[in-house]
């Protein structure tokens, strides 16, 4: 036997061995990964409402969590940081984007209510409490029913209540939002979705709470119970539901209603508000019953064929990551057009760049269909305008302005909804289309009064 | 000649030692599970765990595990594509490389569109008589649609889909 074969011979073996040691231990460290999900170093109760706690159990979500202060527009959404000076009445240096300034048209639509005062463009969860404590809508007298969406709520509704939730949710409906303001501390935290002994999910909004309950009753299904009885993964987008919701304040005290007793769909939503007399404001230039519509993007959701297919908002809004051996879900609650690969290829076998040009081309066309929608509102405002300067009586305007409340309703519910149609897009068209039905027949409505006038070019 | 054998008795020592060690490290990654045909080796390493999930509770499970649909029918074909796979997935996992959520790669697609049709020859004769034999655009894929018989189940909400 050579010398140098037997050197050669302890060097592979001395290199295979440090190999298998390198292979080893990794795959000992794999194993280890797969082990131990989250350790409990601080207890948590149904009173914890700082988020900081909780993120000494559950840091990875925690991390995520707090990363929804990044600000990241998409083509038709969210918005990028717009820096201010800070102000001692207002202290916030970034904001997001007017969509006043973007849309003049909305200015027209919303005239005499405080959305054509001061309506911005969405960010993310870390902003709901102060962009809504500095909106500069407060100066309309906001109630504190306004603080159900955008604070941590729970604890300060049971402690108002004196440990009675829907109890102290009426309290602070009556409070005025400046009195309110003073209870809360933190926007959503864990504990708005999360049972705390068992960190399942849970609805703890008394708006969703009763709205659910009222959908399931017009469905048949007598005091439904969410907590009780929605399966997880309806869960997964029912504590979202809790606020992405139309909602309006009932009566005078100011009770947080969500429409749904006849139904999820516009038109079931609009016969509601027609029961119920119901009106945000009069539009202040035609004497329009107007409604303002808010966020519906639970609503149009429900008719799209995501949620068909049995897809929750948390699948697309916070897709699993993979940490470790660990899946979680990404608690940066953001576009899923910031996050394709998590988000959409977990489904859709395409490149990202496809499955973006994809729902590009249906927010595209939404788009161009609501503005359509919106100029077909307008030219209803001032034809109504002209007729009633022309000195036309209520009832001969009544006709157009019930089409300017139904109308302007309809293209509101597809703007101020915060997908830009791509939730439902097909019900989104339709929504829109009818919109400038209603729009015209409106117009149609006012040709005796206005024949031979000079109106605004068409 | 005594130091010559002592560097030899080193060698084979140390010879020993890689080898131990290396024996050692594939029982402890069950590296003979491999080699069955038992769907939970595949979840041996946690990144395909929603996939054995997913199977568990599919249509597939009771007829057809990983093996039946992931590796072709034959006996070189099966170890040569296990084999394929093995170092390719052994790699990426051990780096951390890899892309997420996990993809089929072209080839072991083509795999299991051969064993879809093996199995329901019955069913795609008629379906497949006029294809082209190439796989492009026009390429009538099986599991584009049914992807997931074998896993990838996503659990319906029927609450508005009655209205």
């Amino acid at each position: 036997m050579s010398k140098r074969l037997v050197v050669m011979v302890a060097l592979v073996a001395a290199v295979a061995a440090a190999l298998s040691t390198a292979l080893l231990v990794n795959i000992f460290e794999r194993k280890q990964e797969a082990r131990n999900p989250f350790y409990r170093v601080v207890e948590l109760t149904d009173e914890t409402v700082d988020p900081v706690v909780w993120g000494k159990n559950f840091p990875q979500q925690y991390d995520g969590y707090l990363r929804t202060v990044d600000q990241q527009r998409t083509r038709y959404g969210g918005s990028e940081a717009l820096p201010v000076t800070p102000s001692e009445a207002d202290p916030r240096s970034f904001v997001a984007q007017s969509k006043l300034a973007d849309d003049p048209r909305l200015k027209v639509i919303w005239a005499g209510y405080a959305f054509s005062v001061d309506y911005r463009k969405k960010r993310g969860h870390a902003h709901m409490l102060e962009d809504q404590t500095y909106t500069e809508r407060q100066q309309f007298k906001q109630p504190g029913t306004c603080l159900h969406c955008h604070a941590s709520i729970y604890v300060p509704y049971k402690k108002l209540g004196g440990g009675d939730l829907i109890e102290g949710f009426e309290a602070m409906n009556r409070k005025s939002f400046q009195e309110a303001r003073q209870l809360v501390t933190h926007p959503i935290s864990c504990i708005d979705c999360h049972d705390p002994e068992t960190m399942a999910l849970r609805v703890t909004r008394p708006g969703f709470l009763e709205g659910i309950r009222a959908l399931k009753a017009s469905q048949g299904i007598a005091d439904y119970d969410v907590n009780q009885a929605a399966t997880r993964q309806e869960m997964r987008s029912y504590v979202c539901g809790q606020c992405h919701v139309e909602y309006y304040f009932k009566g005078p005290e100011k009770r947080l209603t969500y429409p749904w007793a006849k139904g999820i769909k516009i038109e079931q939503i609009y016969a509601y508000y027609e029961e119920a007399g119901f009106t945000d404001w009069t539009h202040a230039e035609t004497g329009a019953p107007a409604l303002k519509a808010q966020h519906p993007e639970f609503e149009l959701w429900s008719q799209g064929i995501h949620a068909r297919s049995g897809v929750a908002c948390a699948d697309c809004h916070m897709p699993y990551v993979r940490s470790g051996a660990l899946k979680i879900s990404d608690h940066h609650v953001r576009s899923p057009l910031l996050n394709i690969a998590n988000a959409c290829q977990t489904c859709h076998k395409w490149p990202e760049a496809e499955l973006l040009a994809r729902a590009e081309t249906i927010q595209e066309r939404t788009f161009k269909l609501r503005s359509l929608a919106m100029d077909a509102v307008v030219e209803l405002i001032s034809d109504i305008k002209l007729a009633k300067a022309a000195g036309a009586s209520d009832e001969q305007l009544e006709e157009a302005r019930q089409a300017q409340r139904r109308s302007q309703f309809y293209v509101d519910f597809i703007d101020a909804e915060n997908s830009t149609g791509f939730h439902a897009p097909q019900e989104a068209t339709r929504i829109a289309g009818e919109a400038i039905d209603f729009a015209r027949r409106g117009q149609l409505s006012l040709r005796p009064l206005n024949a031979g006038k000079p109106g605004k070019a068409r | 000649m005594i130091k010559a054998h002592r560097v030899a008795v080193v060698a084979a020592a140390l010879a020993g030692a890689a080898f131990g060690l290396g024996g050692y490290t594939f029982l402890y990654a069950r590296g003979w599970s491999y080699l069955t045909n038992d769907p939970r080796a595949c979840a041996n390493c946690h990144v395909m765990q929603e996939q054995y999930a997913g199977w568990l509770k599919s249509s597939h499970r009771s007829v057809a595990a990983c093996n039946d649909c992931h590796t072709p029918p034959d006996f070189l074909g099966k170890y040569f594509t296990k084999a394929e796979n093995g170092f390719r997935h052994s790699l990426a996992f051990t780096t951390g490389d890899f892309h997420e959520p996990i993809q089929i790669v072209p080839r072991d697609r083509a795999v299991t569109e051969r064993a879809c049709r093996h199995c329901h020859a019955e069913v795609v004769q008629a379906m497949v008589a006029h294809e082209s034999r190439r796989e492009g655009r026009d390429f009538v894929s099986c599991i584009r649609c049914h992807g997931s018989v074998g896993h990838l189940e996503l659990q319906a909400t029927d609450v508005f889909v009655a209205r």
